[in-house]
């Protein structure tokens, strides 16, 4: 026996079940879902409305004038959409960066043999001094430092680059551990099987323990993407104009904060197509993963 | 772990190593290939030193062959890039040469039309065979089999054993390490004991299974024989 629900219950089809653990059928689950769903809303919605001050959050933050003003720009104030297209810019040149050197890191702190020591102490340091300062502070002396010293060209760099340049350092030791992570996931017995069949040492490597190691920390990886993504944001202490500062700049100017509202927006539009990314990601290689080399 | 091998295999014959876990079975194939360091002693492969210093392990692990228990295929690789990875970057033959050899491996072998699978789309037995026609497609040799039905669904067995018995027929020499008595006692030409790593005894597989000298190894034949294994 199904029950119907009322509402938005009323267009959708019954569902299989609203999850793995529920023990209630098709129809009854669609009503309690929806009941429950605008229960929940509906409380929310009072809370905001009758909440003290709320008229004046709604017109700091989200006066649609502003809000579009903010966006598009005005002849004193940057656009805040338009800047949004530097932090962009600065993520995906620094994840490319950030890819690569990562790599090599986390490949070089895994060379064996006492001729590569140094190699190797090197790699471990980069790892935890660039953990281990703060990225402002990697900012700070990247963007304010290097200029200051007047050291032919590396000294005048543009602030974009500096920027770049701190982001990259400071990702490159997560990512790098997170690859070494990945590496030493990779069961023995497949290097094994690698090297017996004669493949070197790197080309085992290359061919049979990184594309498994990678494959396995795709959402760590992305995950990092993500923070990335955001601390583009921090770039703006060397000058930029980007997304944040574009709004703070608003802001301070139009005493309205709705362009902070439009930077937020604008940072989580393009992180959420990157989470439920991973999640399909991460869907899709674990059903690649059963495989042969029971290990 | 080894005390004291003292083992000839001459070329075409097929070696069986019997013996308890533990016994030296696995660590005495894996040394053969440089995979164990060997502490002190010479292995001689037809006719070189392979563990002098400044020998190209890699160059030596060519001509051996060896295949594991654990199938060990590569996951993120079809079947037929599993058997040409070694033959193109470490033989550097082309693709079109190498893919028609491991093309003529699986064909022989049953197993052409998995040649697009991937390893988890495999059964036990089929992904075993796979790994020995990868090892095969190296040109190797000596085979060196490692238990390599030991993990395998009994119904499975069989399809291996009788790769393996092809294998001898035709003539490659092999030394096998193994639990499967009656295999080993139809294909070998000769037969080791070991026990506590050495080779308490060889001989022809009828004197080893028949009549055996020692006191351990009748101990031992005992026991396989009250399991149902012999």
């Amino acid at each position: 026996m199904t029950t119907r629900g009322t509402g938005p219950a009323d267009k959708l089809e019954p569902s299989p079940g609203p999850g793995r653990g529920s023990k209630m059928l098709g129809g009854r689950a669609v009503l309690v879902s929806s009941v429950s769903t605008v229960l929940f809303f509906a409380v929310i919605a009072a809370i905001v409305v009758l909440a003290p001050g709320s008229e004046v959050v709604a017109e700091r933050f989200f006066d649609p004038f502003h809000l579009r003003q903010s966006f598009l720009g005005t002849e004193s104030e940057p656009s805040v959409a338009a800047a949004f297209l530097l932090n962009v810019y600065i993520f995906a040149i620094s994840e490319v960066l950030i890819l690569i050197l990562a790599l090599v890191i986390a490949v070089v702190r895994g060379i064996p043999g006492p001729v590569f020591f140094p190699f190797r102490m090197v790699a471990i340091a980069y790892t935890d001094l660039f953990r281990g300062i703060p990225l402002i502070l990697v900012l700070y002396i990247i963007g304010f430092g290097v200029p200051g010293l007047g050291l032919g060209v590396v000294s005048y760099l543009s602030d974009v680059t500096y920027g770049i340049i701190a982001l990259v350092l400071v990702y490159s030791a997560y990512v790098a551990e997170v690859y070494r992570a990945g590496i030493e996931s990779v069961h023995e017995s497949q290097n094994a099987a690698a090297r017996s069949l004669g493949l070197s040492r790197w080309q085992s490597l290359r061919f049979v323990v990184l594309p498994q190691a990678v494959r396995r920390v795709i959402p760590p990886l992305l995950n990092d993407f993500i923070g990335l993504q955001k601390d583009t944001a921090l770039v703006s202490v060397l000058g930029s104009i980007e997304a944040a500062r574009a709004a703070q700049i608003y802001g301070a100017s139009q005493f309205n904060y709705a362009s902070y509202v439009v930077a937020a927006l604008l940072f989580v539009l393009i992180t959420i197509p990157l989470a439920r990314f991973t999640d399909r990601l991460i869907a899709r290689d674990k059903r690649r993963r059963q495989a042969g080399a029971v290990a | 772990m080894l005390k004291g091998i003292d083992l000839v295999v001459e070329p075409h014959e097929v070696v069986c190593l019997i013996g308890a876990s533990g016994s030296g079975k696995s660590t005495l194939l894996k040394c053969v290939n440089l995979t164990e360091p060997v502490g002190s002693g010479r292995i001689v492969v037809e006719g070189e030193e392979i563990t002098a210093s400044h020998v190209d392990v890699n160059r030596v692990r060519r001509k051996i062959g060896i295949v594991f228990q654990a199938f060990n295929l590569f996951p993120h690789m079809t079947v037929l890039q599993n058997i040409t990875l070694a033959p193109r970057e470490v033989l550097k033959l082309d693709r079109k040469t190498a893919e028609g050899r491991a093309l003529e491996l699986l064909e022989r072998f049953g197993l052409l039309d998995k040649r697009d699978e991937y390893p988890d789309r495999l059964s036990g037995g089929q992904q075993q065979r796979v790994a020995i026609v990868r090892a095969l497609a190296m040109r190797p040799s000596v085979m060196l089999l490692d238990e390599v039905t030991s993990a395998l669904d009994p119904e499975l067995v069989a399809e291996v054993l009788s790769v393996i018995k092809e294998l001898a027929d035709e003539g490659m020499t092999m030394l096998i390490a193994t639990h499967e008595m009656g295999f080993a006692r139809d294909i070998a030409d000769r037969v080791c004991f070991l026990d506590a790593g050495r080779i308490l005894e060889q001989g022809p597989p009828e004197q080893i299974f028949t009549s055996p000298e020692h006191a351990r190894t009748r101990q031992f034949l005992q026991r396989i024989i009250a399991a149902g294994r012999l």
